[in-house]
């Protein structure tokens, strides 16, 4: 088990009455993409908020590394520092320009000085194609630009894993592909990643394991072509006709 | 699948009226400029028309006016101290602090602002004997701080909960978050609010008048006991605060606009 990055034992999220995951289990390798998919109310985002602690498990444990996210007495501010985060609605920081929030937390969290923090706030902004948006606040940005530096603000704390909450579903096609080029780099980097999408053609492209979660549950784990193409139960291939 | 959110505007209404002219209203005879204009005209030209005994009574007025803005901008600050803490204290998962703070809040909003006055210099003035001014201060900034408290609470919950996710994943503290990515966003949503409780405050203060500070009010009432010139002394004590809370509302609306603008 020591090249698993993400370690997800057995993991149950209740709130009040209703369970949104159901005993899931799954472990991510060091420089894995991951992909979960399943329909909408099937436990996929709140798994993945799990791993950040952004939902606290109900039952079950999580590590990253050796860490426990599931801990009381851990300290997750410094895991949350080696996990990276992309959310569907960006959530980028509206009184800062593209810059400040890609510096921001280096700054504040690491204590990096304002210069070099800028200094790779731009080297990251340039790596997602926004070298000339620096001053841009996120008002002025499109959907698949604000979700880019989304993307480059999460890497300024150079994260050993990232993950993904639908990072597509709230735009508009023709900036989809921006944002998945994106990703597609960052995990040819290497990256270790989970990600919570539909995009079919990014899973076939860059995605190690396919994840189909349906009512809380991991029903089907397997390598993307063998998911897609020749599912093995029959809840996924209901939900593959549905998308497809 | 994310938990259930509740649905999250960021407009939020505390007031209890219409202070700020609408900007929307631009034509020549807005009701804010007929009234500031008019008010206006009738302060200078009254002593001008008829200088006895008008221009005595402008004469009178000043010290009042000082008296007025010293106490209503020291209590505003000391209130936007006090509401910023309580409202951090009513968002705050600490079950005493959370309890403390909606307790001052319900007290304090349950009491007339008038009362409180009395009780502050009168009551307590058999314990501790406090200044006049320093009474009136206390007890403006003790009051409005509670408005205040909810304006800050209502800001500080108007931003979108995604926006202290986004700072928790990053790795900052709650503290960190709230303090650089919550409070500069609530700064935008209450001030509007904030500047209506100014402008409020600027009206309850005459009510300090009654513990003997020789604010606007209290200047025009120690003229006319005098001089018996009732009529006179209070239309223009009336239309002197008419001026003054119209134009710092205007000032308000221009500013409300600027930091729409400037997202």
């Amino acid at each position: 088990m020591a090249d698993s990055r993400i370690r997800i034992e057995n993991v149950s999220k209740r709130f009040g009455s209703v369970t949104a995951v159901r005993n899931a289990s799954l472990t991510v390798a060091a420089g894995e993409v991951v992909l979960i998919i399943g329909p909408s109310g099937s436990g996929k985002s709140t798994l993945l908020r799990c791993v950040n602690r952004l939902e606290t498990a109900s039952e079950g444990e999580i590590f990253i590394d050796d860490d426990s996210v599931t801990d009381p007495r851990g300290n997750i501010r410094a895991i949350r520092e080696e996990v990276g985060m992309v959310f569907q609605n960006f959530n980028l920081f509206p009184h800062l320009t593209a810059r400040d929030n890609v510096a921001l937390s280096p700054r504040k969290v690491r204590g990096v000085s304002k210069e070099e923090a800028y200094q790779r706030a731009e080297a990251l902004l340039d790596r997602v194609g926004l070298s000339d948006k620096y001053d841009s606040y996120p008002a002025q940005l499109s959907g698949g630009q604000q979700q880019r530096v989304a993307i480059a603000r999460a890497l300024a704390m150079q994260p050993k894993v990232m993950l993904f909450d639908e990072p597509t579903s709230a735009l508009d096609p023709e900036m989809i592909k921006e944002v998945l080029d994106a990703m597609l780099d960052l995990a040819q980097e290497g990256m270790t990643m989970l990600v919570v999408s539909h995009e079919m053609g990014f899973a076939r492209a860059a995605a190690d394991k396919v994840v189909f979660m349906d009512n809380g549950e991991i029903i089907e784990i397997g390598a993307p072509d063998a998911v897609f193409d020749r599912p093995t139960e029959e809840r996924t291939r209901k939900f593959l006709a549905h998308i497809l | 699948m994310a938990p259930i959110e509740r649905e999250q505007g960021t407009r939020i209404t505390v007031s209890d009226g219409a202070l700020i002219p609408d900007q929307g209203e631009t034509s020549l005879f807005s009701a804010w400029r007929i009234s500031f204009y008019g008010a206006l005209a009738l302060v200078i030209l009254l002593p001008v028309l008829s200088p006895d005994p008008y221009r005595d009574i402008i004469a009178r007025l000043p010290m009042g006016i000082l008296r007025t803005f010293q106490v209503t901008v020291t209590s505003i600050i000391i209130a936007l101290g006090i509401g910023l803490i309580t409202g951090l204290g009513r968002i705050s998962r600490v079950t005493v602090i959370n309890r403390i703070a909606t307790v001052y809040v319900e007290v304090i909003r349950g009491i007339p602002l008038l009362v409180q006055l009395f009780y502050i210099y009168f009551a307590l003035g058999r314990f501790l004997s406090l200044d006049r001014i320093v009474s009136a201060i206390a007890a403006m900034s003790i009051c409005y701080g509670a408005y205040m408290g909810e304006i800050f609470r209502a800001g500080i919950q108007s931003i979108p909960k995604g926006q202290m996710e986004a700072a928790l994943a990053l790795g900052m503290s709650r503290t960190q978050a709230l303090r650089l990515v919550i409070l500069p966003q609530t700064v935008r949503v209450v001030l509007p609010p904030v500047g209506n409780e100014f402008i409020a405050l600027l009206k309850d203060s005459s009510l300090v008048s009654i513990v003997a500070v020789t604010d606007l009010l209290r200047a025009g009432r120690e003229y006319a006991s005098t001089t018996f010139y009732y009529f006179e002394t209070y239309t223009m004590v009336a239309l002197v605060y008419l001026v003054i809370t119209l134009f710092f509302s205007k000032i308000v609306a221009i500013m409300e606009e600027r930091l729409s603008h400037g997202r």
